[in-house]
């Protein structure tokens, strides 16, 4: 009752005087009344609680903060200090609330608080204030003799915080200052590193751990750790917690990145050897740890130490096998050794693996450094996680050591084996990334090309990735390769475009191990001729992809080509051209003579036939209108076929192409006798050039979102255009003349466009002399005042006597597009299902240089009746092959009422824009920010474009059977 | 001196009949019970006649450990339990108990019905002995009574192997039964926490080997039999029921379904069948994989995997067999075999290893022909593989469990006395410290200990002595502290000396010591005593020196006196006191008075 009559009594004194402080008194004054209320602790957690759930505005923080403290005062219950305590945390990250005014309140709290949980808290909030204001030292020096002065307490909640304190708050640059008045606590002219290094040996093991986390933050803030801690590190890696353990990890390994070449004594011998080999050891020892979380990490961390001795490094993947105290080989090297006595795939012979020599016993070392096999327990390891991180790990540390990517290539091939996909996966890909170092032998292609028998499509297809990166040695593996595909290719048919552009890396990187067979490939003969193979038979196709793709680099094998090979080369080179290279056939020199001239040339001069077309364009403000407009659309055709010609310029010319096109449109529109006629006679004009600008809209957001590489300058170009096409619209408006109303408004919305066009790109209107914006913004302070009419007038003229700023060219623009794979549209069998009911199409597609297709790619339906839906794949249904390019493998769920006959609906994929996340990174992106004002119409459209071409499926809803 | 001692009454320096004594802290735990494949007579059992020559066990033994079902860990049990007499509690983990009995009644039918031997255990008494058995859960600590307390960990090898830590007060053993640190296709690798035993007791089948990584064999596996079964011939794998034959299984499902195969898969039936059950039950006890997907599909519901039938060996067409016995000795695997071996395509994979004088040892050997029974030989034109899968640590794994529990002592059993050697020597020389054991059978180990005593201190002492020192206590740098060590009954207590007074009803008396000096002084008694007040008062400065009403000066707690002597007036006699806990130092440089 005591508390409770308390707290009763102080209110009527104290509201009157808050009111006046705040300004916004609703919130604080609210909880104020609360709080007074509370009958009880319990009573007033739970306000306090409620209260949490509400954000506070930024300026009403303080007052809220005052209430706060003057009741932790009064309070005697240390649960709800506690939470009071952590509201004020949580307050002090209020934004645009600085927290520096509360830390002498909660710092004189922390002397006078008894519960050691209350203390932890407080120290908790005093991080959170340090952490928002990093800039201030005075402060930062105060936090830390706060902490100081709170490492000796008893509870390992405080000794928790101040170590976190340490770490956060420790200055970096030097040992504590000495300014803190001439040593006046002993602490604090000690430096932080050996502070925290006191309480690597607490006898908490959070505290411990707490400390190893301080230690590493100062390493992340930029401090340079001591060696001197590196014993310590070691000596807690066998700590008899985890959490110790894995944070220790961390610690030694982040002391071997920073003493590499530094010597150290192996302990028990006279021995010495470098810091990073002791420390990898000691990490690799740590692979067999107890707990899984450990073993992660380390087996993590062993990847990114690059700078190990070989010697150590091969190790790792050693064991040293041995039964009854023989020597024994390992079945990698029984392989290796088959293989090379030429005895590969004869059947094996028991007792093969006998072991053989006798082991001199005193020499086996069963756990020694603990480098010993590492990989071996890694990848053999129960949990998935262990083992992917393991398969990481070799893989980064045989990218930067190709004698043992070729050591560790058995292990990974083992991994191919494992019963996790993913691991699988891993494996494989991990493979392939490795695979320049590494030319696979017989056997272990044949342990490979095993998996492609494998049931999931993302392990074939990341396998076939792979064949298209390796290298094998003999042509009996280019054989056994296709016929492998092959089976692949009669088991799962779908894979068949996967399984052509393999076999056309396959040859176009093995031309002389294909050449000795291609008669057999061909089941061509010396004297008899051979029926001639089905020309629609992918296997066929297949075959003749491998063996196209040899002869590009190896002009004897059209030799051995039969007539039908020729014909067959011909439609294959027209109808699958991305897979059958130009070739040079005898006889045909005519043909084939252009397309083979150097290509780099080619693209050299197509580029400089693009920079020439437009500088020609620019010249186009000097001639009269009709040769203009001739001129530009002569150019927007070159372009067009340029396009078409040269892929590596494709998304560039057609950018421009669009970009001219656009001109063109505006050009037109703005033709001089359009506008000189009255009004009210010529409304087909007036439609013809509404029409154009809604498609000049329409072209600039395709510009501005279809196309990668751009730079904020073309960005700039674009919006500019879209300036005028709006401005041209607002013009129409006002002739239509329907009221003041709208008029106003809508000159009132462009003028703030105009605004906001000049803040977003303030650095690039220099290039934009003399074009319509900089008109405009010359004048703008008087357009401001101006009436609408006025307003239209000058518009007008503008837009009609102001130049096209020139298009300047980023170094490589890339068009977004994607084709639709599945469904092929050619099915005749409609799908079926039962109207109303939901049946799933599987489309699978691809994606070339779309920019977070997860958020942005989306598939449209469209019903023969004009319905139309759009699904969001998800996100789990795009995946990656390869950089610039995504797959998106999805299901899509069509559903409709009953229909008589079956019919056709278009699915297509769209790519959604809106300009709020538009990808103009810098000014765009800080303006958007800071907006709080009026957010023009801009920001907030939203719309799709096309992406791909539409396919049509064929589908018959019947009705549902009652 | 406390001491821990273990006597191996099977298992000792031999593989079979597993039976480990052991006593710790006055209670006595039998560990495993398990019989001798290899024997057929009264060495089939372990002795235990050791125990007591005559009469039950229950009052020898507190308590009886099983590890995992396999019969050399079990195959006694009723034996023990129904026929020597032991109503005790038996403790084994949930799987073990359901599978156990299984394997127990198989061992009768063949012992009893096909070899008929008579005085063995029966049917009822198995089913009496499983009453006896308490389940046991992992890590869950299970009071034996009100000292012993036990606790399993898990231990790989085969479904629902168990490590056990055994304690009392302080002192604590961890057996491990058959455990395996790499784990496979159906079960996790063994872990024990660092729970530093006094001794460690494991098993060392395979001390002087280490093994190679288990994916090349199971791909080796896998490819033999997908290239076999590829080509259109049929393969045969003898299996023994349990354990390895479910590895397969699982290795062979999930190759099936990953590569899209469609030869059909048969698994004999019987005891199998009955096991399988069980494996789906006990998903807790399987590996992480297994786990983890048992809700969409528990991996021991096989989908390719079906029930065999006799007329099915003579279908057309490839397929995989899984049969018993595993070595070809007889049975349904030999049946078929012998309807397979004339064809070459066709293959045998032998699993495990194969005693001599089996049909399965001779095919190993290479041999071509083998004699059947009726004269008739059979020529074998299948091709014979051999595929070692064994579930036990090898060196290396040994090694790591050590590093894992931290033991004081390691004692080597379960496995061949000259491997155990090199072992031994190895542990040793790489664990300083550890001491290492292998016992034969019989052979008792005495392991002294140093168990620590709990005491009880009052909070007031503590608290009164915590204010003394500094704010922590520090485990690693000792403290003395005054207090009285109260024993009483079965308790330690320390308490302040004033409680136990209290407590003890006793008085206390005062230890004070004296001691005379002589001077010589002709003043009277009054006035030399002021003189020495006076002197001390200027000597001592910084004590408090007083002069008492009674005739006394008190420096600190030290009592001086003055008397003449009975002969000489002149001589005066100061009369020195003090108590035990003051150094009389400064008094007695006080004595040389001015004259």
């Amino acid at each position: 009752y005591t508390s409770h009559l308390r707290i009763e009594q102080h209110p009527h004194e104290e509201v009157p005087a808050k009111k006046l402080r705040l300004t916004k008194p609703s919130k604080s004054a609210a909880l104020h009344v609360d709080l007074c209320k509370a009958s009880s602790p319990t009573d007033a957690l739970q306000y306090l609680l409620q209260f949490a759930r509400k954000p506070v505005e930024a300026d009403s923080v303080e007052g809220v903060v005052r209430i706060l403290l003057e009741h932790y005062y009064k309070e005697t219950d240390s649960s709800v200090r506690l939470k009071i305590a952590s509201l004020l945390g949580l307050l002090s990250k209020t934004q645009g609330f600085t927290p520096d005014c509360i830390v002498d309140d909660v710092i004189n709290t922390l002397n006078s608080e008894r519960s050691h949980q209350v203390l932890a808290q407080l120290l908790d909030t005093l991080l959170v204030i340090g952490t928002q204001v990093p800039e201030s030292l005075n402060m930062r020096h105060r936090l830390i003799d706060v902490a100081c002065k709170h490492l000796t307490d008893t509870y390992f909640g405080v000794r928790n915080k101040c170590l976190q304190l340490f770490g956060c708050l420790g200055s970096v640059d030097k040992p504590l200052p000495r300014e803190s008045e001439g040593g006046g606590t002993g602490m604090a002219a000690k430096d932080v590193q050996s502070i925290i290094s006191d309480y690597f040996g607490d006898q908490d093991p959070r505290v411990r751990t707490a400390a190893i986390k301080a230690m590493l933050q100062l390493h992340e803030r930029g401090m340079k750790l001591q060696q001197i801690i590196y014993n310590q590190a070691c000596k807690l890696l066998s700590d008899d917690y985890e959490q110790v353990r894995s944070a220790a990890v961390q610690m030694v390994w982040v002391l071997s990145q920073l003493y590499p070449e530094s010597i150290v004594p192996i302990p028990s011998s006279n021995e010495k050897i470098r810091l990073v080999d002791d420390s990898f050891g000691k990490i690799c020892h740590m692979v067999s740890d107890g707990s899984w979380v450990v073993r992660v990490q380390a087996a993590k961390l062993l990847g990114s130490m690059q700078q190990v001795s070989p010697h150590f490094l091969e190790q790792t993947l050693d064991k040293k096998l041995m039964s009854d105290l023989r020597r024994k080989r390992t079945a990698h090297e029984r392989a290796k050794e088959l293989y090379s006595s030429g005895e590969f795939s004869s059947g094996r012979k028991w007792a093969d693996d006998a072991p053989k020599e006798k082991v001199d016993t005193t020499a086996v070392n069963l756990i020694d450094s603990g480098a010993c096999g590492a990989f071996v327990h890694g990848l053999e390891d129960e949990m998935y996680e262990v083992r992917i991180a393991a398969v990481e790990a070799l893989c980064a540390l045989a990218q930067s050591s190709p004698s043992f990517a070729e050591k560790c290539l058995d292990f990974l091939v083992d991994m191919f084996n494992d019963e996790i996909e993913e691991v699988r996966l891993q494996s494989i890909h991990v493979l392939r990334q490795i695979s320049t170092h590494i030319t696979l032998r017989e056997d272990q292609l044949d342990t490979v090309l095993a998996v492609l028998e494998d049931s999931s499509r993302d392990i074939r297809e990341a396998l076939h990735e792979l064949l298209c990166y390796t290298n094998v040695s003999t042509k009996e593996c280019i054989q056994l390769a296709l016929l492998e595909l092959l089976k692949n290719l009669t088991k799962y048919p779908t894979d068949r475009n996967s399984v052509w552009k393999c076999l056309k890396f396959l040859g176009s990187r093995h031309p002389t191990l294909v050449l000795p067979i291609v008669p057999e490939l061909l089941s061509t003969h010396p004297y008899f001729d051979t029926p001639e193979p089905d020309m629609d038979d992918p296997a066929y196709i297949a075959v003749l992809v491998l063996v196209f793709n040899a002869a590009k680099s190896c002009p004897t094998m059209t030799a051995l080509f039969s007539d039908h090979t020729f014909r067959h080369y011909a439609y294959l080179r027209d109808s699958l051209s991305h897979l059958v290279p130009p070739l040079r056939l005898p006889g045909r020199k005519l043909t084939s003579a252009p397309e083979a001239s150097g290509l780099a040339s080619s693209v050299e001069s197509a580029q400089n036939f693009l920079k020439e077309s437009l500088t020609r364009v620019c010249s186009v403000q000097q001639l009269d209108a009709p040769g203009a407009q001739s001129l530009l659309e002569f150019t927007i055709r070159d372009l067009q076929r340029l396009g078409e010609l040269q892929t590596e310029l494709a998304g560039t010319a057609d950018f421009c192409a669009t970009y001219l096109h656009c001109q063109l449109l505006l050009m037109k529109a703005l033709q001089d006798k359009l506008w000189s006629v009255a009004v009210p006679l010529y409304l087909k004009q007036n439609a013809m050039v509404s029409g154009a600008a809604a498609q000049v809209l329409e072209e600039t957001y395709k510009l501005e979102f279809l196309y990668s590489g751009l730079e904020s300058r073309q960005i700039a170009s674009i919006h500019h255009v879209r300036l005028q096409a709006k401005a041209l619209q607002l013009v129409l408006l006002a002739r239509t003349r329907r009221g003041v109303e709208p008029l106003l408004s809508a000159c009132e919305k462009f003028l703030h466009e105009v605004d906001a066009f000049q803040r977003l790109f303030v650095t690039e209107l220099p290039h934009f002399q003399d074009s319509f914006v900089d008109k405009l913004l010359d004048i703008m302070p008087r357009l401001a005042g101006s009436k609408p009419a006025d307003l239209v007038k000058i518009l007008q003229t503008t837009l009609r006597h102001s130049c096209f700023p020139q298009l300047k060219l980023p170094e490589q623009i890339r068009r977004a597009t994607a084709a639709i794979i599945e469904p092929t549209g050619e099915s005749d069998n409609p799908l079926r299902f039962t109207s109303g009911l939901v049946v799933a199409l599987d489309v699978d597609a691809t994606l070339e240089h779309v920019q977070d297709p997860q958020t942005t790619v989306k598939v449209q339906v469209l019903y023969p009746d004009g319905q139309s839906h759009v699904i969001q794949p998800k996100p789990a249904d795009f995946r990656k092959p390869g950089p610039g390019r995504h797959r998106l493998i999805t299901q899509v769920y069509l559903s409709h009422s009953a229909w008589t006959e079956p019919c056709q609906i278009d699915v297509k994929l769209l790519l959604a824009y809106s300009s709020s996340t538009s990808r103009s990174l810098g000014p765009r992106s800080a303006w958007n920010e800071s907006t709080e004002g009026p957010t023009p119409l801009e920001s907030t459209i939203e719309g799709t474009i096309p992406l791909s071409k539409p396919v049509k499926v064929f589908i018959m809803p019947k009705p549902a059977r009652r | 001196m406390p001491e821990i001692k273990v006597t191996p009454l099977g298992a000792g320096q031999d593989v079979g009949r597993s039976c480990i004594l052991v006593s710790i802290g006055g209670k006595n735990i039998m560990l495993d019970c398990g019989m001798h494949m290899g024997y057929n007579d009264d060495r089939r059992f372990p002795d235990f006649s050791y125990i007591t020559q005559n009469g039950r066990l229950t009052e020898f033994l507190d308590c009886v450990i099983i590890s995992h079902f396999h019969l050399d860990h079990c195959g006694a049990l009723p034996y023990m339990s129904e026929m020597v007499g032991y109503d005790g509690p038996i403790y084994m983990t949930h799987p073990t108990k359901a599978i156990c009995p299984i394997l127990l009644e198989d061992f009768r039918k063949i012992t009893v019905d096909k070899k008929g031997e008579t005085n063995f255990f029966t049917s009822q008494m198995i089913k009496d002995c499983m009453k006896k058995v308490v389940p046991l859960n992992l890590h869950q600590t299970v009071q034996v009574d009100d000292e012993l307390e036990i606790k399993a960990y898990y231990a790989g090898h085969v479904l629902g192997a168990a490590m056990v830590q055994i304690k009392v007060g302080s002192e604590s053993v961890v057996y491990t039964g058959d455990y395996n640190m790499t784990p496979d296709r159906h079960l996790g690798a063994a872990w024990i926490d660092k729970c530093r035993p006094d001794i460690l007791i494991s098993e060392s089948t395979y001390a002087t080997t280490i093994r190679d990584s288990k994916r090349c064999r199971e791909r080796d596996f896998l490819k033999k039999v997908h290239e076999t079964v590829e080509r259109g011939g049929k393969v045969l794998i003898p299996v023994f029921a349990l354990g390895r034959a479910q590895e397969l299984c699982i290795l062979l499902e999930t190759f099936w379904e990953r590569m899209n195969l469609k030869a059909p898969i048969y698994f004999s039936t019987g005891l199998t069948e009955k096991a399988n059950h069980y494996y789906k039950l006990f998903i807790t006890w399987t590996n992480q994989k297994i786990r983890k997907t048992f809700v969409q599909r528990n991996m021991f519901e096989f989908k390719h995997i079906k029930a065999f039938d006799r007329s099915y060996a003579d279908n057309p067409g490839p397929m995989v067999v899984f049969a018993t016995p595993g070595m070809l000795h007889a049975g349904q695997s030999l049946q078929i075999f012998k309807k397979w071996a004339g064809n070459e395509k066709n293959m045998v994979i032998m699993p495990g290893y194969c005693v001599q004088g089996t049909v399965g040892h001779k095919l190993l050997s290479g041999q071509k022909k083998l004699e059947m029974e009726g004269r008739t030989t059979l020529e074998v034109k299948l091709q014979v593989e051999y595929m070692s899968f064994s579930a036990h640590a090898d060196a290396k794994g040994i090694m790591q469990l050590i590093r894992m529990a931290e033991p004081r002592n390691v004692m080597l059993v379960h496995g061949e006395a000259k491997k155990m050697e090199f072992l031994k020597d190895k542990i040793e020389q790489e664990f300083t410290g550890i001491s290492c054991f292998m016992p034969a059978n019989g052979e008792t180990t005495t392991i002294p200990t140093n168990p620590s005593v709990p005491v009880d201190i009052s909070l007031n002492l503590l608290k009164r002595e915590a204010a003394f020192g500094g704010p922590l206590p520090d485990p690693k740098k000792p403290r003395t502290m005054h207090g009285t060590l109260i024993m009483k009954d079965s308790s330690l207590r320390l308490v302040s000396p004033e409680q136990a007074l209290k407590e003890l009803d006793l008085n206390e008396h005062q230890l004070r010591f004296t001691c005379r000096v002589q001077l010589q002084d002709p003043y009277s008694d009054t006035d030399t005593l002021s003189r020495v007040y006076n002197h001390l008062k200027s000597v001592l400065k910084g004590y408090t020196v007083q002069h008492l009403p009674d005739g006394t000066v008190m420096v600190e707690s030290i009592v001086l006196k003055v008397s003449s002597s009975a002969e000489d007036p002149n001589t005066k006699v100061v009369l020195l006191s003090w108590s035990y806990q003051v150094t009389p130092g400064c008094t007695i440089q006080g004595s040389q008075l001015p004259h």
